[in-house]
């Protein structure tokens, strides 16, 4: 439970810091909140030789209201979404979620940007950004792209992101106000990684569902956004049947590993139970 | 006297004794982090050890080389078994009479076994070096299924025990196989079974968990070459036995070795044994000549030093139609791993397993149990438990549910129908044992009336059926558990370790103001023994336990004693502490009957000193009494004023309690939710109710734990699968029940103060009422048995095969 020995690096701008990945190429990793990667390197899972820490670089803190969207910088904290008045107005959905992940001295520290940068299938925002349709600001030596959270994830740890880029914030469109959501995620104890989990947004006109995306966690090598159960849910007024067929298009996608939180079956069918949950919780937080 | 001299009431409180919610005098350096542990020591030139361990769980070594590692900077030394057998320690004893390899001797038996130890100059190059040490293994076929252990095809696990077939405890049947053992009367039980109007049989399972105490297993081993003296800091449980193995293992005079336990993060039977790591710092002290520090990580805590139960029972009743019991047949299947490393009593190879009869009156019973070897680490240790009693409590508990069930017979009434009755104390089990005192009816009646036990079964029924008709996807259990414990380990009649029996003893000494230092053979690990301690001292010789300071753990200064587990504290050490007290008084009553020119027979004892009958003007106070020890003692009478008393107990206790469990359980996703958990605890005498009170919450959390999900898992490969918290159940505050506790008290006849220990009894009665209170939910729909653990996937698989999700 030792990790090797590493070189650590404090950059003090983005720009800095690209440029110590690009020298070390895959020998360098950026640490955020350490909550994933100083575990992963104590077990020598990981072994970086070039530690580049960006908690002193200013300007990737922050959360900002830009009119249909809303950025949230990279090493904005997890406590610090669930401390938004912003968000709570805006995205409350991303408070529910935050609140859901481990305890409170990793949300201290941890950040969005290692959480979805990451790429552990367990974690939890990144299906919920998958739900919300956000988009991934990635810094490279070229300079931004961007990467819808639906196309950024490859398998379990990998991701598009490129071993020169960090990624510095995430861009998510307002949903309407008077959206429903719900974040269900159901998990052994404190501080476990979700058995499943289901993130619903939807809207509803006259009781009828007239927008729903939905994405699951923890149920695949990773994230997955379930459109095609959103798209059975629209037009429907969420009733049994409807819902029952949607909630089986959402299994059909998921392809769970078999661990300590039970066999993959069950994994299925609690994606299933929870994606239910969340569906009732959420319609009965829309406005009609 | 004037209106300043405190009233018998007043000198009462202020002595803080028995019977006080006297605050834990040791919180005060633990709260403000200022305990001290064995990883808090430095000593100057101290150096690290850590281990290579086998990523396989059967395996020949061919090949070791430290070459690379020994090229390190930093690197001092890496041993492996060859270097071992230089001094006779490649192997050791274990407490169960068997072998077991120090270091991996040409294989390995189970996953993360130690194969070299490194030493080098801080943890951080051990562990860079461990990386580089290069083990070849050449892979065995790995059984990890204990019921497959004795097919004839089954691997050779330990071929160093080729052709014995005479084991520690018997003859062995098999190359696997290591005990059988055999209680009771196999044919006066068959004929309560040929007899019977009704019988079950059924297997129950006690999965593998692990005590897993906050602090893991560690020590520092100073090895003085000059005075040829070793010094060891450890945490250990029982610091003397540790010293006694440590000399006749090491050959070095055992008193120049000195065995220190300071402060414990926790033990739970973890740290009862002797472990690699221990051999090996010992040694890498004796050969660099610097002291060597050894620290266990959490997974190599979890994976590889003692888990606890891994018991398959199949347990059988014998009944009349009226539910009154007439047999009891158990055999048990105990996995023990690659060596029979089981902490228990020397001549116990399962303990005391044949409590298995409980809290019933079984005219008849016969117990069986086979050990076998598997490819899983070894340990077998007592969890807070005293030596496999929560095994037995666990078997037989979950027998007369299916029983009761099987009778369409309420659980509670079955049990009351059966129960020892107070008017047969002491009373003598089928199994061999003579229980000292106890009243189980009123304790059970105490127990339904207090949670409404009629009306909750009403409440399940009605839940049952809204559930039949679809208007609920939750459904109730209620857990009855009415365990008898039997602790305080124990009479040398029939207990020793290695040899030493199973004494404890105590040593008190007044000083001339009046105040007392007192020094234990048991070591606290979180029991509060330096508040309770001094609480029993304090009401036998009336001075306040505020001026009594306890002191455990060091060999050289504490009187020898078996250490602290099995809730041996109280009934042996507890009883010698008092006795020790009794000396001191009756030397103090001819002390002040001098002072007071009367006969000592004209004396009576008055909560803080000694008053002339009669006379209560006249009376001489503890500590002027103490004074007068050292300053002027009665003529021919030896000045100063201590005692020491070792205690042999003449029999052990039986704590015994009532537990009751609501659980309200979502079908659909498996999720067990504890509603309501009851724990009446009998323990007689009680000392310190608010350590009692904490002993039950920690008990019953660890219970939870256990028959909710808390278990070391393998898969055929024999890999130890969520060796880490993450996947290690460890309940936090907020998945923990709220508990409510409650008591009665029978005190023991034969125990000095009539105290029995409770540090255990939650555990053991815990852990049958959570599980009892799953499979009572899932009865209407004709489940009779559902394994344990009872984690939320085998809760829903269980409710599925059962046809609960439609
Ligand atoms: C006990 C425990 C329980 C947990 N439970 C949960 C849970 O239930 N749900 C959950 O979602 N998470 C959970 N976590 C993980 C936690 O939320 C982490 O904080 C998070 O996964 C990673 O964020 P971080 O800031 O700590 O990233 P780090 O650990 O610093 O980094 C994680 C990875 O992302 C890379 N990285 C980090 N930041 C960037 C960046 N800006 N650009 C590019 N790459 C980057 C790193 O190189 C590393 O590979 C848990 C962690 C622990 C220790």
């Amino acid at each position: 439970m030792i990790p090797g020995a590493f070189t650590y690096h404090r950059p003090s701008s983005v720009a800095e810091a690209v440029a110590i990945l690009v020298s070390h190429g895959d020998e360098a990793r950026p640490l955020s909140g350490g909550h994933s990667l100083i575990p992963m390197m104590k077990l020598r899972m990981a072994a970086p030789e070039h530690l580049v820490d960006l908690g002193g670089i200013a300007d990737l803190k922050g959360i900002t209201d830009d009119g249909d969207t809303i950025t949230i910088r990279a090493m904005t904290t997890q406590h610090e979404l669930i401390a938004s008045d912003l968000l709570a107005q805006k995205l409350p959905i991303i408070r529910e979620t935050s609140l859901l992940i481990a305890d409170p001295q990793i949300r201290y520290v941890g950040t969005l940007g290692g959480n979805v940068a990451n790429g552990d299938p367990g974690n939890d925002m990144p299906a919920l950004m998958q739900c919300l349709d956000a988009a991934y600001v990635l810094t490279g030596p070229e300079g931004d792209r961007e990467v819808p959270a639906r196309d950024f994830y490859e398998a379990a740890y990998f991701t598009t992101l490129a071993p020169d880029e960090i990624l510095t914030a995430v861009r998510i469109p307002v949903p309407p106000a008077g959206h429903g959501y719900a974040y269900e995620k159901l998990k052994r104890k404190v501080g476990d990684y979700a058995t499943a989990a289901a993130a619903v947004v939807l809207t509803l006109d006259g009781g009828t569902v007239s927008f729903c995306s939905i994405a699951l966690t923890n149920v695949a090598d990773t994230p997955l956004y379930a459109q095609e159960a959103g798209e059975i849910l629209t037009g429907s007024t969420l009733d049994a049947e409807t819902v029952a067929r949607a909630v089986a298009a959402a299994e059909e996608i998921t392809e769970p590993a078999s661990d300590g939180r039970g066999p993959a079956e069950y994994r299925t069918k609690m994606a299933g139970v929870m994606l239910q949950r969340a569906l009732a919780r959420a319609a009965t937080r829309a406005a009609s | 006297m004037n209106d300043m001299t405190p009233t018998r009431e007043q000198r009462e409180a202020a002595l803080e004794g028995m019977g006080c919610k006297r605050k834990r005098v040791e919180d005060i350096r633990f709260t403000q982090g200022k305990g001290q542990y064995v990883d808090d020591l430095k000593l100057p030139g101290m150096v690290f050890g850590d281990f290579v361990r086998s990523p396989y769980a059967h395996a020949k070594i061919t090949r070791i080389d430290a070459s690379e590692a020994l090229k390190l900077p930093g690197v001092i030394a890496v041993l492996t078994a060859e270097d071992l057998k230089g001094v006779n320690l490649a192997w050791m004893p274990t407490l169960a009479g068997d072998v077991q390899m120090v270091l991996a001797d040409g294989k390995v038996l189970y996953q993360n076994q130690e194969v070299a130890f490194v030493v080098a100059e801080n943890r951080y190059i051990a562990d860079d070096a461990i990386q580089l040490v290069e083990v070849e293994y050449e892979e065995l076929p790995v059984l990890t299924d204990p019921f497959k252990s004795m097919d004839a095809d089954a691997p050779v696990l330990r071929p160093d025990l080729d052709g014995k077939m005479e084991g520690a405890h018997g003859p062995r049947k098999h190359h696997n196989h290591i005990f059988t053992w055999e209680v009771g009367d196999r044919e006066e039980t068959d004929k309560a079974f040929s007899e019977a109007d009704v019988t079950i049989k059924e297997l129950i399972s006690y999965h593998r968990t692990h005590p897993s105490p906050l602090e893991t297993c560690q020590c520092v081993a100073s090895m003085d070459k000059i005075k040829g003296e070793l010094t060891v800091w450890g945490t250990f449980q029982a610091p003397h036995v540790i010293r006694t193995v440590a000399s006749l293992l090491s050959t070095i005079p055992e008193q120049k070795i000195h065995v220190i336990a300071p402060d414990i993060g926790g033990g739970f039977g973890n740290k009862v044994g002797a472990y690699p790591g221990y051999i090996c710092a010992i040694v890498a002290s004796i050969v660099t000549g610097v002291p060597v520090k050894w620290v266990e990580d959490r997974m190599e805590n979890l994976s590889t030093t003692s888990f606890a139960r891994d018991y398959h029972m199949t347990a059988e009743i014998a009944a009349k139609n009226d539910g009154t019991v007439t047999g009891l047949k158990v055999h048990v299947l105990a996995d023990h791993g690659g060596f029979d490393a089981c902490a228990d009593p020397s001549k116990w190879p399962a303990g005391f397993f044949n409590i298995v009869t409980g809290s019933y009156d079984f005219p008849a019973a016969h117990l069986e149990v086979d050990g076998v070897y598997t490819n899983k680490a070894p340990g077998g240790v007592a969890y807070r438990c005293s030596f496999r009693v929560t095994e037995a409590a666990y078997c037989i508990e979950r027998a007369m549910d299916i029983l009761a069930q099987k009778l369409d017979m309420d659980p509670a009434d079955l049990r009351m129908k059966n129960f020892v009755k107070a008017e047969q104390f002491p009373y003598h089990s089928a199994l061999g044992w003579e229980y000292d005192s106890g009243d189980y009816h009123t304790a059970m009646q105490k127990a339904m009336d207090t949670i409404g036990y009629r009306e909750l079964r009403a409440e399940q029924k009605a839940k049952q059926e809204a559930f039949k008709r679809g208007e609920t996807r939750e459904i109730m259990g209620i857990g009855v558990s009415f365990f008898t414990e039997i602790v305080g380990a124990g009479p040398s009649k029939n207990c020793d370790i290695l040899g030493v029996a199973m004494f404890d003893s105590a040593e008190i000494r007044v000083h001339p103001t009046g105040s007392v230092i007192s020094r234990m053979g048991t070591k606290s690990q979180g029991q509060g023994h330096e508040t309770t301690w001094a609480q029993i001292i304090a009401t036998e010789i009336g001075i306040p336990a505020a001026d009594i300071m306890v002191e455990e753990g060091n060999t050289d200064t504490a009187p020898y004693g078996l250490g602290t587990y099995g809730s041996r504290s109280t009934p042996v050490a507890g009883a010698a502490i008092a006795l020790a007290s009794r000396k001191i008084r009756n030397k103090a009553q001819m002390i002040a009957a001098h002072m007071l020119e009367v006969s000592e027979y004209d004396l009576e004892w008055d909560v803080d000193g000694f008053q002339v009958k009669g006379n209560p003007q006249a009376r001489k106070s503890m500590k002027e009494i103490a004074w007068a020890a050292y300053h002027a003692p009665p003529p021919g009478m030896e000045p100063g004023l201590e005692a020491v008393s070792y205690y042999d107990p003449p029999n052990m206790t039986y704590p015994f309690g009532a537990y009751l469990c609501v659980m309200d359980i979502d079908v659909d996703t498996g999720v067990a939710k504890t509603r309501r958990f009851y724990a009446l605890d009998d323990c007689g005498t009680r000392i310190n109710p608010m350590i009692i009170e904490g002993q039950v919450h920690g008990g019953l959390t660890e219970a939870f734990a256990i028959a909710m999900g808390q278990e070391i898992r393998y898969d055929e490969m024999g890999n130890v699968l969520g060796a880490s918290f993450m996947d290690f159940f460890l309940p936090t505050a907020v998945e923990t029940p709220h508990w409510e506790t409650d008591f009665t008290v029978t005190p023991s006849p034969h125990h000095p103060i009539g105290a029995k220990g409770v540090g255990e009894s939650p555990n053991v009665g815990g852990v049958p009422a959570f599980s009892n209170a799953v499979n009572d939910a899932f009865k209407f729909l004709g489940s009779t048995h559902i394994q344990m653990p009872h984690d939320a996937w085998r809760i829903w698989q269980a409710a599925k095969e059962l046809g609960a999700h439609g």
